[in-house]
């Protein structure tokens, strides 16, 4: 499916180029406006951000495989992010993964069905004071509980 | 105690209030000083960086090319992703416009025209917060083009935030620099230094957030004031972020010099259920551990912690009881390096994942002493022979912990504990040498246009 971006973020993409002095130095914040309307990276996201910004499709794809935030399938619409790392670890991280494993059904990285959900074990989010987290897309929920865990689950199973 | 970096007054990130606790003011001050002054002051104050390896920020800043035809930049480290810190975060939400107006003296000091604050790109929320109070900032005429009129100057500078995408490595100076240039972060081989070649080959000054949200304190209230706060070696506050097995985590700014003790017991509330500690990390995951019957008279600074044979890091103190399972603990931090490892280098690429594969067969209950030797050998491999200091950060938590807590591994080899850890590797291994699992659903081939 071709990919090209709205005129909307085209504006945008005029705005990011102004605060950089190359253009590829704009290819992180492009790829998250792509990211947006695409919902994920998808081959022809790339293809479009190269032709974009002037850069070679390799460059992009390298960028792309670095970073973890830029999604190289299609997530869940509430993509469940469960910290694992030291700290939320000595608080229980890990129970809380496992829970929102079982729950969902899925495993590191897998999509529900109904798309609805997706789940990844992540590292070290910041929250190591408020531990254990866990991100809903950009929100953080954090000192979490089991009971926490399964009334934002089913709050979200209910909104959308 | 009073507060520098996060005092106690009510919605400091609003703009005028943040005006009327004297914002704004010390950058009226700096511009009216020569640039030499500003950073001689910084220098005297003793001012040393925050982000990890306590180096003089003013030092720092006169690295910085006098004469140049090329354009000079500052960038400030935002990105804390280092498991424990949790503190720069904490400025972001209270108060980001002092963030913004250290920014402003640091560029003036050094000539930068431009500043790029980098944020770890998980942190949606509080690049929301920043960009916030920077709009108000850039509308009120403080930052860009019209501080010329605010300020009656002829300086001015911009500055802009960059989000990271989730890549620890990224707080690595060099790495930062190549991330925002928009390639993969690859720390760069030292030298050249960033003061020489930088951002795009120009001279460029990389500090963190909270070392810089100190300047404007410095800047109203005099070097001397500074410098006599906390241990004279390592001045000023800290923010100390506790997690772990205490009963109120949290941030918490004290004097350097504090008493590891005092922050566990007295401000943090001590250990649920009155439990003995088995170990201390002081200052993020990557330091080297202490041994929690050691802790006593142990001061929280860089010189008293480099003395009781570990780091003050970020700061990032985590606590374990003695009920903790270490070796579970100790294979979660090598996780995390081999994760975050870049894969540039040989020794780190392949070492962290050896040390991930030993550790892993040790918490299966499959381990040996031998096992323990080995992984300390590995660990000494991969220490100084590497570009950035990821190395380090891979290594000594392994080597300091078995040596350490020798005995308690050695009893531990052969137990079982579980551990289910499987992510996204973002490093060459997924494309060049693929060792690790592969979880990618691109190929480079199938990426080919046809
Ligand atoms: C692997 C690695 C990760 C790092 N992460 C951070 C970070 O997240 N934030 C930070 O300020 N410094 C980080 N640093 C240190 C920076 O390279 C740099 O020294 C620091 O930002 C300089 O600022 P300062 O002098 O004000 O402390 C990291 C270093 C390494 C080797
Ligand atoms: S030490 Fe590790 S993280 Fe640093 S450059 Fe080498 S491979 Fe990359
Ligand atoms: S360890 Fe989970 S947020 Fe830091």
């Amino acid at each position: 499916m071709e990919f090209k971006f709205t005129t909307e973020n085209q504006e945008k993409i005029k705005d990011i180029l102004k605060k950089y002095p190359t253009k590829k130095a704009a290819v992180m914040p492009v790829l998250y406006l792509g990211q947006e309307q695409n919902g994920w990276i998808s081959k022809e996201v790339m293809i479009e951000i190269a032709s974009v910004l002037e850069i070679t499709e390799e460059e992009v794809f390298g960028v792309v495989t670095f970073y973890t935030m830029f999604f190289e399938k299609p997530m869940g619409k509430n993509h469940l992010q469960v910290c694992t790392n030291v700290s939320c670890m000595l608080r229980g991280g890990y129970e809380i993964y496992q829970q929102v494993k079982e729950k969902l059904g899925i495993d590191n990285m897998e999509v529900t069905e109904d798309q609805k959900f997706s789940l990844e074990e992540v590292e070290c989010m910041g929250s190591c004071g408020t531990a254990p987290m866990m991100a809903v897309n950009e929100d953080y929920f954090e000192d979490l509980t089991a009971e926490k865990v399964n009334e934002i689950i089913e709050s979200l199973k209910e909104k959308n | 105690m009073e507060k520098i970096v996060l005092p106690d007054i009510k919605d400091l990130h609003k703009l005028d209030v943040y005006k009327a606790n004297d914002g704004y003011t010390a950058i009226k001050k700096a511009l009216s000083q020569s640039t030499d002054d500003i950073i001689d002051q910084v220098k005297k104050s003793g001012l040393r960086g925050r982000g990890g390896a306590a180096f003089l920020a003013g030092l720092k800043w006169s690295f910085m090319p006098k004469t140049t035809d090329k354009p000079k930049y500052l960038c400030v480290n935002g990105d804390e992703s280092e498991p424990g810190s949790f503190k720069d975060r904490q400025i972001f939400d209270f108060n980001p416009h002092q963030l913004i107006e250290g920014t402003l003296i640091t560029c003036y000091a050094i000539g930068a025209k431009t500043a790029y604050v980098y944020i770890r790109g998980e942190y949606h929320k509080w690049i929301k917060l920043f960009q916030k109070a920077l709009d108000d900032a850039y509308a009120a005429g403080f930052v860009g083009e019209k501080m010329k009129e605010t300020f009656n100057t002829d300086f001015a500078c911009e500055i802009y935030v960059h989000k990271g995408a989730g890549a620890y490595i990224c707080g690595e100076e060099s790495a930062l620099m190549n991330s925002i240039e928009g390639q993969r972060g690859y720390p760069r081989i030292k030298p050249p230094f960033p003061a020489q070649n930088g951002l795009w080959g120009c001279p460029t000054t990389i500090n963190n957030v909270e070392t810089i949200t100190n300047v404007p304190k410095i800047i109203n209230n005099g070097w001397e004031w500074f410098s006599k706060i906390g241990e004279p070696k390592h001045p000023g506050t800290i923010l100390f972020g506790i997690s772990g097995h205490v009963n109120k985590p949290g941030v918490y700014e004290l004097p350097s010099g504090t008493l590891l003790t005092d922050i566990i017991y007295k401000y943090a509330g001590g250990v649920p259920g009155d439990k003995k500690i088995l170990c201390v990390i002081p200052g993020g995951s990557s330091m080297p551990p202490l041994i929690g019957t050691e802790i006593e008279g142990v001061k929280m600074d860089a010189e008293s912690l480099k003395a009781a044979g570990s780091s003050i890091g970020t700061g990032g103190i985590i606590v374990m009881d003695e009920d903790t399972e270490l070796v579970k603990v100790l294979a979660r931090i090598s996780k995390f390096y081999y994760h975050e490892s870049c894969g540039q280098c040989t020794p780190c690429r392949e070492g962290t994942s050896w040390l991930v594969r030993i550790l892993d067969r040790i918490a299966k209950g499959n381990g040996s002493s031998h096992d323990l030797d080995m992984l300390i050998n590995v660990a000494s491999n991969i220490e100084g022979n590497t570009i950035c200091a990821l190395g380090e950060a891979a290594a000594w938590p392994v080597r300091f912990m078995i040596t350490r807590f020798r005995d308690y591994f050695e009893e531990r080899v052969q137990k079982e504990v579980t551990l289910p850890v499987k992510n996204k590797v973002h490093s060459m291994r997924e494309t060049a040498f693929p060792i690790a699992p592969q979880t990618q659903s691109l190929s480079r081939a199938d990426f080919k246009k046809d």
